[in-house]
C-alpha cells in the first residue's frame, strides 16, 4: 500500500521537489545580503537607539528583497491551499472518477487501511513540504524580522522619529501581524494539514466530481482563513492592556498644510515593538470615547479646538493656558494588544486547533469512504 | 456439491435507488467449482448483483455471502475473491510493470512467476503504459492481476462486451486455461448468451430484476424441450409440463415446455432447446400475456 | 497427438464432439494404445470450453474402455483399433462412392445429396445420443 501510495504520488512528489528546489536557490542566493547588511548596521549587539538604526537598515533594503519578503509570504498562503487542491481533493474523488476503486478496492487490503494509509503518507508529505518552506523563509525574514522586533520600521526612519505601532503601515511588519504571522513558524505545517486532508473530506463527500470538490475546498479555506486571524486568533490567548495618559510635547497647535486648519497633535505613549495592537483608542477617565479624538496614523489627534488653546489675536498661544485645560481633560490612550513575546505560543496554539481539526477531517473520510458505496 | 459452501450464496437480496429496484428478491446459491454465467439484457441488474456480491455496494434488502463471509469484510476475506469490472479498468498511468507490483504489494497470496509467464505469453511489453494498451490487452491486464491474486472466485462483469472477437476469444482461452490450472470458481456476467454458451456450465437468467431461473447447464437443457406437432390448445397440456413459450400456425402448434419427466405423446416431434433459445424464451415469458406465458399466433 | 475442434453450430453438446473426434482419430490410426490425449487444461484453453466438459468426455472414454486416466500424469489410449476396422472403413469409402454416382445418375445434384446425407447424419446423431 505505500508503495502504491508513493507511485501514485510520485508526479507530484517532484513538482514539490522542484518548487523547494528553486525558493532553496532564492534563499541561498539573497539572504547573505541581509544578513551582512543587519550585522554591519551593529544591530546583533545594539543597546542604544536600536530603532532608529533598524529603521536606516530596513531603509536600505532593495526592491528585489522587498519582492521576496512579500512574495515569500503569499507563497505561504498558496502552498496549503495549492496541497489542498492538488492533493487532497483529487485523492479519492478521482480514484472513483477513473473507476480504479475498482481495481483498489479489491486487491487483499480493506478500503479502510487503503484510505488511512493514503492520507496518512501524502498528508505526511504536505506536512513535510510546508514545513521545509517555512523553515527557508523564515531563515531568510529572520534579519528583517529581528530589525522589526528592535523597533524599527521602513516609513519611521524617514519621519525622523520613533516607531510607534505597526500596522500595514510601512514594509516589514511585525511578526505578529496578520500578514506575517502565517508565513512564519510551525502554523504553516497546521495550515497545510488542514488543507489537504480538507481536499480529501470534500473528495469523500462529493465522489467523481473532482473539480466541485476543488472549489469547494478552496472556498472553505479561504473562509477559514479569513475568520482565523479576525476573530479567532485574536483571543487565544488573553490580550495585554496598556492605558497612559496622552501629552502635547511638540507645541501644542498645528496648522494643516493643505486645508489651513488648526489642530492639536497628541502624543500617544505607546511604543511596543513587533506587538500585534488589536484595538488602539484614547479614552476620558469614565472609560468613553470622546467625539473629538480621532486616531491618525501619527498619534491621536483633537478636532475642535479647546478655547484657551485658540491663538489670540496679536499674541498667539497661551501655552501654559492650552497646556493646563488638555491635562485637565485627563485623557488617556487604552491599548489592546498581543505582545511581540506571544508569537510562539500563539503560532503552537494555532497550529494544534488546525491539527484537531484536520483529524476530525480525516476521521471523516474514513467514515465516508467506509460507509458510502460506489459500484 | 450441496455439502460444500456455495460461492455466493444471496438471499432475498435486493437493491434499491429511490423508488426503483434495481435488483429484487434474488435468491441464487451459486455452487463453487463452476463457471457460472449471469445472463440477462441490459440493466437488468447484473452489475448490481455482482457490486452486492464484491462489496462494492450494500443491500438494501436480504443478505448476500461468498464463501460463507460478508464480501469485502477484511483481508482474508478479500483475498478470495478476485474481480475484474465492467471496462476492466486500469489504471492508466501506470506500466504493466507497476501492475504487478500494485498486485504484489497489496496481495499477500500474490503469485508472481504466474504473473510473468502470462505477460510473457500474452505479449505485453511490461514497461508500456496501460492507457496506451489496446482493449483486448487491458481486459487480459486486468484478468492477470486478479488471476495472479490466486483467488478461490472470480468475478467478471462483461469483460468482453466490448473486445472484438478475436480478443474476446483470447480472453476466454486464457480464462479457461486459469480456471483448469487453479481450480477456480467464476462468476461470468453478459448480455450474449453466445459468449457464456461455451464456457458456462452454471446459468443464471436474470431480467427485469429478478431472476427468472438458475441451475445447471446441463440439467436445464435436459429439461427443456421445443415440442412441434399439430394444433392444440395449452390446457390440453399435461401440468408436469411448465409452458414457457407457446406459438400456433393454422395446422401447426409449437410449445417450449420445461418438464422433468420424459415427454412420451407420440403425436410430438421433441427437439433440445439451444441456450440461446432457452434464454429468449425467458425474456418472452416474462414480456408476456395473462398467461403467464409469451404466446404467439399467426393465423 | 490429436488436434480438437468445437461446431458450436451444430447443435451437437461440446463433450460428444469431443469423444467423437477421439473415436475418429483412434479408427484412423492417428491415436494408438500408449499414446497420451492433451490435458484437460490444454484442450479447455484452446478451444475456450469449460474444463468440466472435457473432463466429461474423457470420463465417458474411460467407461467405454477406449481410454484410462493415471492421476496426475494425464489421460492415455488403452487400445488400438484393429485393422479390420481400417479394411471396414476401405469397404464402406467405396461403397459411399458408389452410391454417390447412383444419386447422381436419379438426377440429384450436389445440394439434394447434401441434404440428404444430412438429414441422415443428424437422425443417426440423435439416436446415438440417446443411447449414451
Amino acid at each position: 500500500m505505500i508503495w502504491l501510495t508513493w507511485r501514485q504520488f510520485r508526479p507530484q512528489a517532484i513538482t514539490a521537489a522542484i518548487a523547494l528546489a528553486v525558493v532553496a536557490i532564492l534563499v541561498a542566493a539573497t539572504r547573505p545580503g541581509l544578513a551582512n547588511g543587519y550585522a554591519a548596521a551593529g544591530l546583533p549587539t545594539c543597546h542604544a537607539n536600536c530603532g532608529t538604526i533598524a529603521s536606516t537598515f530596513l531603509d536600505r533594503i532593495g526592491n528585489f528583497d522587498h519582492i521576496l519578503f512579500y512574495g515569500s509570504a503569499f507563497l505561504m498562503y498558496l502552498a496549503p491551499a495549492v496541497m489542498g487542491l492538488f492533493w487532497g481533493a483529487p485523492l479519492i474523488a478521482r480514484e472513483v472518477e477513473a473507476g480504479t476503486h475498482r481495481i483498489a478496492w479489491n486487491q487483499s487490503v480493506t478500503r479502510t487501511r487503503w484510505t488511512l494509509v493514503k492520507l496518512g503518507l501524502v498528508g505526511l508529505a504536505a506536512v513535510a513540504t510546508a514545513g521545509l518552506l517555512s523553515l527557508m523563509v523564515t531563515w531568510w525574514a529572520s534579519p528583517i524580522d529581528a530589525a522589526s522586533l528592535l523597533g524599527g520600521s521602513a516609513q519611521a526612519a524617514a519621519a525622523g522619529g520613533h516607531g510607534v505601532h505597526v500596522s500595514f503601515s510601512g514594509f516589514a511588519e511585525a511578526r505578529l501581524d496578520p500578514v506575517i504571522f502565517d508565513a512564519r513558524g510551525v502554523a504553516p505545517l497546521g495550515y497545510a494539514a488542514f488543507a489537504f486532508v480538507l481536499g480529501v473530506a470534500a473528495g469523500t463527500v462529493l465522489l467523481r466530481r473532482t473539480l466541485a470538490a476543488m472549489a469547494l475546498t478552496l472556498v472553505v479555506f479561504v473562509v477559514v482563513q479569513v475568520l482565523m486571524p479576525n476573530f479567532v486568533r485574536p483571543h487565544l490567548l488573553p490580550p495585554a492592556r496598556f492605558t497612559a495618559p496622552l501629552s502635547s510635547q511638540h507645541g501644542p497647535v498645528n496648522v494643516n498644510a493643505a486645508s489651513g486648519v488648526a489642530y492639536i497633535q497628541l502624543t500617544a505613549p505607546f511604543a511596543k515593538p513587533g506587538a500585534w495592537v488589536l484595538s488602539d483608542i484614547v479614552i476620558t477617565p469614565s472609560g468613553a470615547e470622546p467625539s473629538n479624538v480621532i486616531m491618525t496614523p501619527a498619534g491621536p489627534e483633537l478636532t475642535t479646538m479647546p478655547r484657551a488653546c485658540v491663538p489670540a489675536p496679536g499674541s498667539g498661544i497661551n501655552p501654559v493656558a492650552c497646556g493646563n485645560t488638555l491635562a485637565a481633560m485627563h485623557l488617556r490612550q487604552s491599548v489592546s494588544y498581543q505582545p511581540a513575546s506571544r508569537f510562539w505560543p500563539l503560532q503552537w496554539i494555532e497550529t494544534g486547533i488546525y491539527l484537531v481539526l484536520a483529524a476530525g477531517l480525516g476521521w471523516l473520510c474514513v467514515w465516508q469512504v467506509r460507509r458510502r458505496r460506489a459500484p | 456439491m450441496t455439502n460444500a459452501t456455495a460461492a455466493i450464496e444471496a438471499r432475498g437480496l435486493g437493491k434499491r435507488y429511490g423508488r426503483r429496484w434495481a435488483l429484487a428478491d434474488c435468491t441464487v446459491s451459486i455452487p463453487a467449482g463452476h463457471v457460472a454465467g449471469l445472463v440477462g439484457p441490459n440493466a437488468a441488474g447484473k452489475t448490481t448483483l455482482i457490486s452486492l456480491a464484491t462489496g462494492m455496494l450494500r443491500p438494501t434488502a436480504g443478505t448476500v455471502e461468498v464463501f460463507g463471509g460478508k464480501p469485502a469484510s477484511g483481508p482474508d476475506q478479500l483475498a478470495r475473491v478476485g474481480y475484474v469490472a465492467q471496462d476492466t479498468p486500469v489504471y492508466d498511468g501506470l506500466s504493466v510493470a507497476d501492475h504487478l507490483r500494485l498486485g504484489a504489494h497489496l496481495n499477500p497470496r500474490w503469485d508472481a512467476a504466474l504473473a510473468r509467464r502470462r505477460i510473457g505469453q500474452l505479449g505485453l511489453d511490461p514497461k508500456q503504459k496501460a492507457g496506451a494498451l489496446s482493449g483486448g490487452q487491458r481486459a487480459q491486464l486486468a484478468l492477470t492481476v486478479a488471476l495472479a491474486k490466486r483467488p478461490e472466485l472470480l468475478i467478471l462483469d462483461e469483460p468482453i462486451a466490448s473486445l472484438d472477437p478475436r480478443a474476446r476469444r483470447e480472453f476466454l482461452q486464457v480464462l479457461m486455461d486459469a480456471v483448469a490450472e487453479q481450480e477456480l470458481s467464476v462468476l461470468l456476467s453478459s448480455h450474449q448468451v453466445a459468449d457464456l454458451e461455451r464456457v458456462s456450465d452454471y446459468l443464471i437468467v436474470l431480467i427485469a430484476s429478478r431472476v427468472r431461473i438458475e441451475g445447471e447447464v446441463d440439467e436445464l437443457l435436459a429439461t427443456h424441450h421445443l415440442l412441434t406437432g399439430p394444433r392444440r390448445d395449452a390446457a390440453s397440456l399435461p401440468a408436469s409440463q411448465q409452458i414457457i413459450t407457446e406459438s400456433h400456425t393454422g395446422r401447426q402448434s409449437t410449445f417450449l415446455v420445461r418438464t422433468s419427466e420424459p415427454v412420451i405423446d407420440p403425436a410430438w416431434t421433441v427437439e433440445p432447446v439451444s441456450l440461446e433459445d432457452l434464454v429468449l424464451a425467458y425474456l418472452g415469458h416474462t414480456a408476456g400475456s395473462a398467461q403467464g406465458h409469451m404466446l404467439e399466433v399467426h393465423q | 497427438m490429436v488436434e480438437f475442434h468445437i461446431n458450436s453450430r451444430s447443435g451437437v453438446a461440446p463433450y460428444l464432439q469431443l469423444i467423437r473426434q477421439v473415436r475418429q482419430a483412434l479408427r484412423l490410426g492417428l491415436l494408438r494404445a500408449g499414446d497420451q490425449l492433451p490435458t484437460v487444461k490444454d484442450v479447455a484453453g484452446m478451444l475456450a470450453i469449460n474444463p468440466n466438459t472435457v473432463l466429461k468426455a474423457y470420463r465417458l472414454l474411460e467407461y467405454e474402455g477406449l481410454v484410462a486416466a493415471k492421476p496426475g500424469v494425464g489421460t492415455f489410449v488403452t487400445k488400438t483399433v484393429s485393422d479390420a476396422s481400417i479394411a471396414a472403413h476401405q469397404r464402406l469409402s467405396g461403397e459411399l462412392s458408389a452410391w454417390f454416382g447412383r444419386a447422381k445418375q436419379a438426377g440429384l445434384d450436389i445440394e439434394d445429396i447434401e441434404a440428404l446425407f444430412q438429414r441422415a447424419v443428424t437422425s443417426a446423431a440423435r439416436e446415438e445420443e440417446e443411447a449414451v
